[in-house]
């Protein structure tokens, strides 16, 4: 059973937004290890703006609330942004590159598999070929499955990405304070043009 | 746009943010920047034994005077002895920027002469650090750096500059602005929420205050009073809040948890909103999650949102700074008459008296911290290291105001004392400020003694000896079965040890001597070292066992009465 989106249950969809910084990768990961949440995929590049990376990250829910997951990644100072997709209605992909065995007898059939998987052949020997496919968790395991008896010899896959449907961004404007303000005031942050205080 | 080397930059950055005072240690990697110190003589260096005492010195300077503490050491061991002062301040959240140096660029991550991955490893302990692999980036880092540990929730910062970086040339430009689009404090509390908070207060019957390190931080003492005062709610502390809220005040009710006070502990068990305010809910001062006060609705007011719901749920959380929201809070607080909840604290006070210093025998240390208060007035310094003596000078010696009471309370750092009593001295060089010490903390950092002499410091150091590692052995005794493994301590002569190093020092054996001893430190002026041999089998009550809830408060035993 999947969400809307094909986010498992117990699973959550987090995207952050960081900046572009040597060490921002092990900053993410190690407060991860240290609070004990469990990254079950990730996936990071670059972002429309420059010096801004994207960072998609499933987290298995069971380990720890979600919540707790964001506001954490919030305290990192390179951490610009952070969104819970979990909910939200959108596109969540991964690719895979297989490596499967086959031969003159069964390529075709091998062939009729990746046509209904919409998987693209991108290599063939004449003891294999190599499929790349592109979807949600579900259709690239269905894949997986189907591909089983004739013999994978690699797997490759990239972690999950996704973006929210519709005119909704996860993304931040550096060109526009205002929006990312609403951005942070959405997270229940709030973002104060002035701060009077000293210590502040 | 002056041309500059990596260190002028630094030092003059170094000046700029307010900084008139590093404790550092020379090395290696760092000799370039040792070279140009002298060019900025405004910058007092005050060279430390060991780095450790660095990283604690800057914590007590900051802790004692609000200001920033800088520490610096060199590239590999030198940064390595930084890190238990660093994790010291992250878990306390004090502001301190730690500078080391590391070996030169084209050296890094190639194992060289005193090469350690510092960053990799101060990543966790620290709210943010860099390294800084170009001269260019300096201004800007520290101007960040200090920005990052001051504001907010603050903590340590750690700039990590490799040796041929303070060498290479650069245009100084003062950076004017600091856009971290990361890093955006909330201030501003969320007005829903502080009417909801409000509301809920309004309604209570046993309201009660637990007040933290974040509203001495938040240099918010005066708007607690204000709010406790409006709506006559009891106030007890966190025992790093200690000194937010002054303890001789008719509302104030001590602190609470492990070692709390006996009533404090059954107040925040019996009240029916808990308003949390600049604590994080921490395990030794609310024991067992599950079973505080399950009944109580919890307000928490934070500055940091991960804070909220972190270990208890929290029914109305307030993200915001304490300066800005508890005015906005006590505005729509009615004024109230509570005094029958109050009374139900002063009887179980009465009752169950968690301060009572008992007739003995022999030199007990909770005399010594009382007598200390009553000589002082309440307004000494008190810098503490971690075990019983700690306990004992957080609840015998009464604190008014903050930064009074100097510990390292979150990590439980022994040895912390002597060099963060030197670090808040320098930073309050007009405050009395004593270290009280256990006989092993001590051990730990003692070379710093050295510093006091150096720097002509009248730091007044007690040690409260009892020849063991007390605490350790006090949770032998009731929860090892008496079975004693390794808390015996071997001391050396402390007084002969202080008067190798030029400072005074006296041995006080009975109790008649206590007296005459404190007030001939204080009358001293320079470094004074009181050697205390006091009851080796004191234990520090009341007591909440490890894992137990507060409502299962122990207080001292009949069998210990007498002594």
């Amino acid at each position: 059973m999947t969400t809307t989106n094909g986010t498992k249950p117990g699973q959550h969809t987090v995207v952050a937004i960081v900046e572009d910084k040597p060490g921002v990768l092990q900053r993410v990961a190690g407060l991860f290890r240290r609070r004990g949440f469990n990254i079950e995929s990730l996936a990071v590049g670059p972002t429309e703006f420059e010096g801004l990376s994207r960072m998609t990250i499933i987290v298995d829910g069971a380990s720890a609330p979600v919540e707790q997951v964001e506001k954490q990644l919030y305290k990192l100072i390179d951490v610009v942004k952070v969104s819970d997709l979990t909910h939200e209605d959108a596109i969540t992909r991964e690719l895979a590159l297989l490596k499967v065995r086959c031969n003159n007898v069964n390529r075709h059939e091998l062939l009729d598999i990746a046509n209904v998987f919409r998987a693209d052949v991108v290599d063939m020997a004449t003891n294999s070929l190599m499929l790349q496919v592109v979807g949600d968790e579900d259709k690239i395991n269905g894949l997986i499955k189907m591909c089983e008896p004739y013999g994978i010899r690699e797997l490759s896959r990239t972690g999950t990405i996704a973006m929210t449907r519709g005119q909704k961004t996860t993304t931040v404007h550096e060109s526009e304070p205002e929006a990312i303000a609403r951005v942070h005031q959405s997270q229940g942050r709030r973002v104060e043009a002035d701060l009077p205080f000293s210590s502040d | 746009m002056v041309r500059m080397t990596g260190s002028q930059i630094l030092l003059e950055c170094l000046q700029r943010e307010g900084v008139s005072t590093i404790f550092g240690y020379p090395g290696g990697v760092v000799l370039p920047l040792y070279d140009t110190l002298p060019q900025f003589p405004a910058l007092r260096h005050v060279l430390v034994r060991h780095e450790q005492g660095a990283a604690h010195m800057a914590d007590g300077y900051a802790r004692a005077s609000g200001e920033v503490g800088v520490c610096l050491a060199t590239s590999g061991p030198g940064a390595t002895n930084l890190v238990t002062g660093i994790a010291t301040s992250f878990l306390d959240s004090t502001p301190m920027v730690a500078i080391t140096g590391n070996v030169a660029r084209t050296l890094l991550g190639k194992d060289g002469f005193q090469e350690a991955d510092i960053t990799g490893i101060t990543q966790p302990i620290t709210k943010h650090n860099y390294l800084v692999m170009r001269a260019e980036n300096i201004a800007m880092t520290v101007r960040e750096a200090f920005h990052i540990a001051r504001s907010g929730r603050p903590g340590p910062v750690h700039v990590d500059i490799p040796k041929d970086v303070f060498q290479e040339e650069a245009e100084f430009e003062w950076p004017e602005e600091i856009n971290l689009r990361g890093y955006r404090p909330t201030t501003k509390g969320h007005a829903g929420m502080i009417r909801r908070a409000a509301d809920a207060i309004n309604k209570a019957k046993r309201p009660i205050i637990i007040s933290g390190h974040g509203i001495i931080w938040g240099d918010s003492s005066d708007e607690l009073v204000a709010l406790a005062e409006k709506a006559q709610i009891p106030v007890i502390t966190t025992f790093l809040g200690i000194g937010g809220f002054p303890e001789t005040h008719s509302l104030s009710y001590g602190f609470l948890g492990m070692h709390g006070m006996y009533h404090a502990n059954m107040a925040a068990d019996e009240a029916d909103v808990v308003i949390g305010i600049g604590m994080r809910f921490d395990d030794r001062a609310m024991g067992r999650f599950n079973d505080f006060n399950p009944d109580a609705t919890i307000v928490h007011i934070d500055i940091d949102p991960a804070e909220i719901g972190k270990n208890l749920p929290t029914a109305i959380p307030v993200v915001g700074h304490v300066k800005r929201v508890l005015p906005e809070l006590t505005e729509r607080l009615e004024v109230h008459d509570r005094s029958q909840w109050l009374g139900w604290i002063d009887k179980v006070e009465e009752e169950h008296p968690s301060l009572e210093i008992r007739e003995t025998r022999r030199l007990i240390p909770q005399e010594i911290v009382r007598t200390l208060y009553e000589e002082t007035n309440g307004t000494a310094t008190l810098v503490t290291g971690v075990g019983q003596h700690q306990m004992w000078a957080g609840q015998h010696y009464f604190y008014d105001s903050p930064r009074k009471l100097v510990s390292s309370g979150g990590l439980g750092t022994m040895g912390f004392e002597l060099p963060a009593a030197i670090g808040a001295q320098m930073g309050m060089p007009d405050s009395e400020v004593w270290a009280i010490c256990g006989d092993a903390g001590f051990q730990m950092t003692m070379q710093e003694l050295a510093v006091c002499v150096d720097e002509r410091l009248p730091v007044k150091i007690a040690i409260m000896n009892n020849g063991y590692l007390g605490m350790v052995r006090q949770w032998q005794e009731l929860f090892y079965d008496e079975n004693f493994v390794s808390v015996a301590v071997t001391q050396p002569d402390f007084c002969k040890l202080a008067e190798a190093y030029g400072i005074r020092a006296l041995r006080i054996e009975s109790k008649s001597e206590v007296l005459p001893a404190v007030q001939e430190a204080r009358n001293y002026d320079g470094p004074i070292l009181l050697d205390f041999h006091v009851d080796q089998d004191e234990n520090v009550w009341p007591m909440v066992p490890a894992g137990a809830a507060l409502s299962e408060t122990i207080e001292m035993p009949e069998k210990e009465l007498v002594r």
